[in-house]
């Protein structure tokens, strides 16, 4: 597929749009629609995007395996970190409030870096399956 | 009559309910089992979300021009199932792909009767 | 048009036709969401539902061949099962209340006070990403477990030992 121009061209145009887009999404989710798992599965589409029109080992080569899988495991870590920090910092499990000194600028705080762990998870999840399943190769 | 124009959603979701559970049961083939599961856990969407729509209302973003919004605690209830079924549906497929290649095929009678095969032989 | 899209799923019989039909019906149910004014959940419904999905099911079938054989017997048994249960909840339906009904139960219990004091107490006015993160903020952990296992779960059955086809069981 790698020689195909139309899809090559398309491909070049689309993928940075589809990564910004997925940023937009997830910074843009307290305002409007958004969040972080549509912010993670549309920049998980980009990147099998990319690994559908120049190969596997192309997108292998762009974010490899082992990136993959600890994007899977980080993404939980960050969202169970800022769960514990709250419970250092003084209030329970996952409040927010006490992340800052000001409670509404702490639950803006909390709310960003879950959102992040969100989108690092998903994105990694996806992605992740999207390898498995496409480097499986049929065997008859 | 009233009964329908007011109760028409819940049976356009009760139809694509049925049609899910239908592909489920009535066909053999796991692949087409899974997207029938995947109709059915769509029609549980509807289902949650289409009470909390109020005519006149907006999306629930509260912002200074809008006084009435949709009902937000289903939206967040049908976000996670969502994300849940695609899980769901991964681990299936995955298994699905590993039946293909231990029996040589998704039909489900062929795997009944390579099973049955094999517990007489054993 | 959904309905149709679903008839023509049950009734196809090569299954990258009934991918590409499970794409379409994934759209028009985040077109209705739309409609429904739940934008995230339409979002969410449209690029899980037609992006990942389709992109799935297009590798299971690479990986297991695309086309369903025809049923052994006529499913007389499945159809009266169907309509069985069809009639049941229509029957239980009927006791629900009326679309877009102010007074109902569903909008009048906590709803109000997460529409007013989300906004003021978390400073976000999306009150679905409010009510996801910071309320019911323990959920999307559980969430966020969930795909995290499915994750691990896939690679564990999809994983190929390395030099050959070798597979402990």
């Amino acid at each position: 597929m790698r020689r195909e121009p139309v899809l090559r061209v398309v491909g070049k145009l689309l993928i940075p749009y589809m990564l910004v887009f997925a940023l937009y999404v997830q910074f843009h989710g307290d305002f409007g629609p958004g969040g972080g798992f549509q912010a993670g599965v549309i920049a998980a589409a980009a990147v099998i995007f990319y690994g559908l029109i120049y190969g596997l080992p192309a997108a292998r080569r762009l974010l490899p395996d082992a990136v993959v899988e600890s994007m899977v495991a980080a993404g939980a870590l960050l969202y169970l970190g800022v769960g514990f920090a709250g419970l250092l910092l003084g209030g329970n499990f996952l409040d927010y409030f006490v992340l800052d000194r000001d409670p509404v600028a702490g639950q803006h705080r909390g709310i960003f870096w879950i959102e992040l762990g969100v989108l690092i998870t998903v994105a990694g999840v996806m992605l992740k399956i999207f390898y498995m399943f496409a480097g499986r190769g049929r065997e008859g | 009559m009233d009964a329908f124009a007011s109760h028409y959603t819940y049976w356009v979701t009760v139809l694509l309910m049925a049609a899910g559970l239908y592909i489920m049961i009535a066909r053999g083939n796991l692949v087409k089992k899974l997207i029938g599961l995947s109709i059915f856990q769509t029609s549980v969407y509807l289902l949650y979300i289409a009470p909390g729509k109020l005519i006149g209302g907006t999306a629930p973003i509260v912002s200074g021009a809008f006084k009435v919004y949709a009902n937000p605690l289903p939206h967040v209830l049908i976000l996670t199932a969502i994300v849940v079924g695609i899980a769901t549906l991964a681990l299936g497929l995955a298994i699905v792909v590993r039946i293909r290649e231990a029996y040589g095929s998704i039909e489900e009678d062929e795997i009944v009767a390579a099973d049955a095969r094999d517990a007489d032989r054993a | 048009m959904m309905a149709v899209t679903v008839i023509a799923i049950i009734l196809q019989r090569n299954l990258y036709s009934v991918v590409v039909l499970a794409g379409i019906y994934s759209f028009l149910m985040a077109t209705v969401l739309v409609a429904l004014d739940a934008v995230d959940v339409a979002m969410t419904e449209a690029s899980v539902g037609a992006g990942i999905s389709t992109v799935l099911l297009l590798g299971a079938l690479y990986l297991c061949g695309g086309e369903e054989a025809k049923p052994m017997q006529r499913p007389w048994l499945p159809l009266v099962v169907t309509l069985v249960i069809v009639g049941a909840l229509v029957y239980g339906t009927l006791g629900l209340p009326a679309f877009s009904d102010p007074q109902a139960p569903f909008h009048t219990h906590v709803v109000p006070r997460y529409l007013q004091q989300g906004p003021i107490e978390t400073g976000v006015p999306n009150v679905v990403t409010a009510v996801l993160a910071s309320y019911r903020g323990y959920d999307t952990l559980g969430e966020v477990i969930v795909v995290f296992t499915g994750g691990i779960g896939v690679i564990a059955l999809l994983r190929r030992l390395r030099r050959g086809k070798g597979e402990g069981a």
